[in-house]
């Protein structure tokens, strides 16, 4: 049941690193996750890599396997053969600490930009009523994990650390999206999405939802109809005519 | 060597669904508040809770109330509750849920609009606030959500967004430092860098939620190493009902690396059952004595209750989850097990393919991803794991306050409002409410300091010594070895059916355990260096396992997550009586002696009818109840 696989893993801390040798014992049904666990267990004390739940629900081991982000603890030993060498590294995207942990705070400053919920003040705890279809399309997006790989792949700031500034990335306009889409919220996110956290930079690629462990649709879901909504918006030509008239003092 | 320093009026230890919300309640009384956490901001434990927040809000079934949740409660624990805290718990659960509405919060809905509620064990009516089998992610997203929206208020007056609120993420408190008998601060290190840090702090509010790492088969992750038990143990506060450990009946048990993980309650609630591999739903054969007259006896009346409540009785696969998990044990034992030594929970012919994956969505992926299973197809396997710890901080039931000033305990750390058994959908409900009661308390408890506490120095100086230790030793153990064989010594010998002997037996390995660990060394440097953050965490996983073997030693009798091979029946006179336990302020010895458990007010006992309570209390305490029901 049991055999010897070939791993290299990227070892490193500080801006420098490489990737290192391991030959180390795979067991019936195990996930990548387990086996860098025995790597600690056995060869690797100081190894360095996040992880929790070990289930799929956390969101912590986002690793790159075999250059695909994937989070360690679903990918399962038994997609690869056994004579293949499988490479893990950090996620590109961010800045790495030691070996697989990546400095992810980028992720945190984003979340802080996006303005909170905000339900009309009339509106008393226990008083809301929502109809279950209406509250599916925010809750799509609410199974997120937040494992940052959605942004980790997206090709905007993957290469290219001077848009991360202006780049609120898929798992921050996912959640404009869903504050836009959730029946209590009253905040206008059209413009903001677009003007301060860049929707525009999203050229629908997919990638994101390619990677997305939840299988939530980003792109189709998420991304796209805000990108209409605020089409709708800027160039509907009542809007415009409105604006020209209420705002022209302003 | 420089020790970064704060300073902060509370400080919360675990970001969790109890220290967020204490910490989010420590805010809003206006104190500067620090949550410090061993990982990523909204990654903690919680978001693994699967089924649902209970709380009696009465939308799917009129007749629900707080004091039906109040009896639920206190039978799920066998009556050795706290019974303040199940009161407080009962009442306070649905403003709890109604508030993350407005921060946000999707639940699944009522046809009429309102927050659906599902069944869940031991729960009379439909009760559980839900979202799909991801209830606890949708808690701590909201949480995490509310801190941020607290921050963005904070920018916008102050200027900065942690002003009032900040979190120290991957951040581990090692020890509680003290001025004189009351807490003055906290001394950890920063997992990214290795670097020290000290908070001077007159409030500690520890969530840090339970101890399911010191057993192989758990559903617990790395996290749950004891830490807060541990760290209020050594600075002088009680545990109780330590012996009292949750195990959960379905968790997976295959393949072997995700044994342990998992498997919501929910498949019962929506419908799954239990079967051997003969089929026979064998649960019908474990109701016991004192539920004898709540379950259904027949499968026909177990599947009409799921349409009418009213005039069926709920099947026993609802039984509370200590009677799922011996049955479950019991089962396999005598041979009836399934081929991966659990046995089947079987949804797939229950419900249609479709209503499951909209239901339970997770077990699906779950299943399908880590063990090649369509739950819609096929039946699953399960079988019991280390899930919950009943026991903790014995803290003041209305402000969390631990017996050491200053100090604070919320959601799984502390103990007494579960008694000898929790039931499903109490430990959401439970954070949200003692997480805002103890943050609360900590608020109103640094308001009347005259002045503020002082960090003694050498406390500073010996923490600092005993983090670095395993650094500084080398060709020392592996701290990695020390940890399997706890795990193991603990799983095979104060698992879920204990001994004597072999609880004696697990008291001598651990003995020797913590000598081996204070000799541990890791390798490597101080920057993220997992072997060396093990090396500390053994000395809590340790301490704590002592605990829960002392106590089980001692209890002689079976009662809820306690379960005695040589003492099998439940005993009124042990219902009187908890286990607390103490330590020495360096761990070396720990000592249990028995309390009284004060008696239930009279309101709240005349909510039960003489006859259940005549199965728990003693003579004496049912003449106190005749007295009640006369005046």
């Amino acid at each position: 049941m049991g055999y010897k696989a070939k791993f290299r893993v990227w070892r490193g801390e500080g801006g420098e690193g490489r990737l290192e040798d391991f030959t180390v014992e795979v067991n019936e049904g195990e996930v990548v996750l387990d086996v860098i666990h025995r790597l600690q267990a056995t060869q690797a004390p100081d190894l360095a890599v996040r992880w929790n739940c070990k289930a799929g629900k956390c969101g912590s081991c986002s690793m790159e396997i075999n250059g695909k982000p994937r989070l360690g603890c679903m990918t399962r030993m038994s997609t690869f053969e056994e004579s293949e060498t499988i490479t893990v590294t950090p996620m590109r995207t961010f800045p790495v600490i030691k070996d697989l942990v990546t400095d992810v705070s980028f992720n945190y400053q984003k979340a802080r930009e996006i303005p909170s919920f905000t339900p009309p003040k009339d509106v008393k705890p226990g008083e809301y009523r929502m109809q279950q279809v209406d509250v599916e399309r925010s809750q799509e997006f609410r199974k997120c994990i937040e494992c940052f790989m959605c942004n980790n792949v997206c090709h905007v700031i993957r290469d290219h650390d001077e848009n991360k500034q202006a780049f609120a990335g898929p798992r921050f306009l996912m959640r404009i999206a869903e504050l836009d889409m959730h029946p209590y919220d009253v905040a206008d996110r059209k413009e903001s999405a677009q003007d301060e956290h860049g929707l525009g930079y999203c050229n629908i690629t997919k990638c994101c939802t390619e990677v997305c462990p939840e299988h939530i649709k980003i792109t189709d879901n998420a991304l796209i109809p805000m990108k209409e909504r605020v089409v709708d918006r800027k160039y509907d030509p009542l809007v415009w005519l409105g604006n020209k008239i209420f705002k022209r003092s302003s | 060597m420089e020790i970064e320093r704060h300073e902060y009026d509370v400080v919360v230890i675990g970001a969790g669904g109890a220290g967020l919300r204490a910490a989010i309640e420590a805010r809003q009384q206006g104190k500067r508040t620090a949550i410090v956490c061993k990982s990523l901001f909204g990654k903690a434990h919680t978001v693994m809770a699967e089924g649902g927040a209970a709380a009696a809000m009465g939308n799917v079934n009129p007749d629900d109330n707080w004091m039906v949740h109040f009896r639920d409660t206190m039978r799920g624990g066998k009556f050795l509750n706290n019974w303040r805290m199940a009161e407080l718990h009962a009442k306070e659960a649905p403003d709890r849920v109604w508030e993350l509405e407005a921060w946000g919060a999707l639940f699944d809905r009522t046809k009429d609009g309102k927050i659906s509620q599902r069944n869940f064990g031991g729960h009379e009516y439909p009760r559980l606030a839900h979202v799909g089998d991801r209830t606890g992610l949708e808690l701590i997203r909201t949480l995490q959500q509310r801190v941020v929206a607290l921050q963005q208020e904070d920018e916008k007056l102050h200027g900065d967004p942690e002003a009032y609120i900040k979190v120290f993420a991957e951040c581990t408190v090692t020890r509680l430092l003290k001025d004189g008998d009351a807490i003055a601060g906290a001394f950890g290190y920063w997992r990214e860098t290795g670097k020290f840090i000290l908070f001077d702090a007159p409030a500690v509010v520890l969530a840090t939620g339970g101890i399911g790492k010191s057993y192989v088969v758990t559903s617990n992750s790395w996290e749950y190493t004891g830490d807060g038990h541990a760290l209020a143990l050594l600075a002088g506060a009680k545990l109780i009902n330590m012996e009292f450990i949750q195990f959960h009946p379905t968790g997976m048990v295959w393949p072997p690396s995700v044994r342990g993980i998992l498997v919501t309650e929910s498949v019962r609630g929506d419908g799954g059952v239990l079967r051997n591999s003969e089929g026979r739903r064998f649960m019908f054969d474990y109701v016991p004595d004192v539920f004898k007259d709540k379950y259904a006896t027949t499968e026909e009346e177990g599947d009409r209750w799921y349409t009418d409540q009213a005039n069926n009785r709920r099947p026993p696969e609802l039984l509370p989850r200590d009677e799922v998990a011996r049955a479950i044990n019991s089962e396999v034992k005598a041979g009836r097990g399934s081929p991966q030594g659990g046995v089947f929970l079987d949804v797939s012919s229950r419900l249609p393919a479709a209503e499951i994956i909209k239901r339970l969505p997770s077990m699906h992926h779950q299943f399908k991803e880590l063990a090649d299973v369509d739950i819609t197809k096929e039946p699953m396997q399960v079988g019991p794991t280390c899930h919950y710890i009943m026991g903790g901080v014995e803290v003041d039931a209305d402000t969390g306050a631990a017996s050491v000033p200053g100090l604070f305990a919320a959601g799984e750390v502390s103990g007494g409002m579960h008694g000898s058994n929790r039931l499903g959908g109490n430990s959401l409900s439970d954070l949200l409410v003692f997480g805002r009661r103890a943050g609360e308390g900590a608020a109103s408890y640094v308001n009347g300091l005259a002045k503020r506490p002082v960090v003694a120095e050498t406390a500073v100086e010996d923490a600092r010594a005993e983090a670095l230790a395993p650094l500084e030793r080398s060709g020392g153990e592996n701290p990695y070895e020390v940890h399997h064989e706890l795990q193991r010594t603990m799983n095979e010998l104060v698992g879920i059916i204990r001994k004597a002997e072999e609880v004696s037996e697990a008291l001598e390995a651990v003995e020797k355990l913590k000598e081996r660990a204070t000799h541990t060394a890791s390798p490597g440097g101080r920057i993220y260096n997992p072997g060396w953050h093990l090396a500390l965490d053994l000395r809590n996983m340790l301490l704590v396992s002592e605990c829960v073997a002392r106590a089980a030693l001692l209890r002689e009798e079976s009662r809820g997550g306690h379960t005695r091979d040589d003492y099998p029946k439940m005993s009124p006179e042990w219902r009187r009586r908890l286990l607390v336990c103490s330590a020495t302020p360096d761990g070396a010895a720990v000592s249990v002696e028995e309390r009284i458990q004060p008696s239930m007010r009279g309101d709240l006992l005349a909510l039960f009818d003489r006859t259940e309570l005549s199965k728990y209390l003693t003579e004496d305490e049912l003449a106190e109840y005749d007295a009640v029901k006369e005046s």
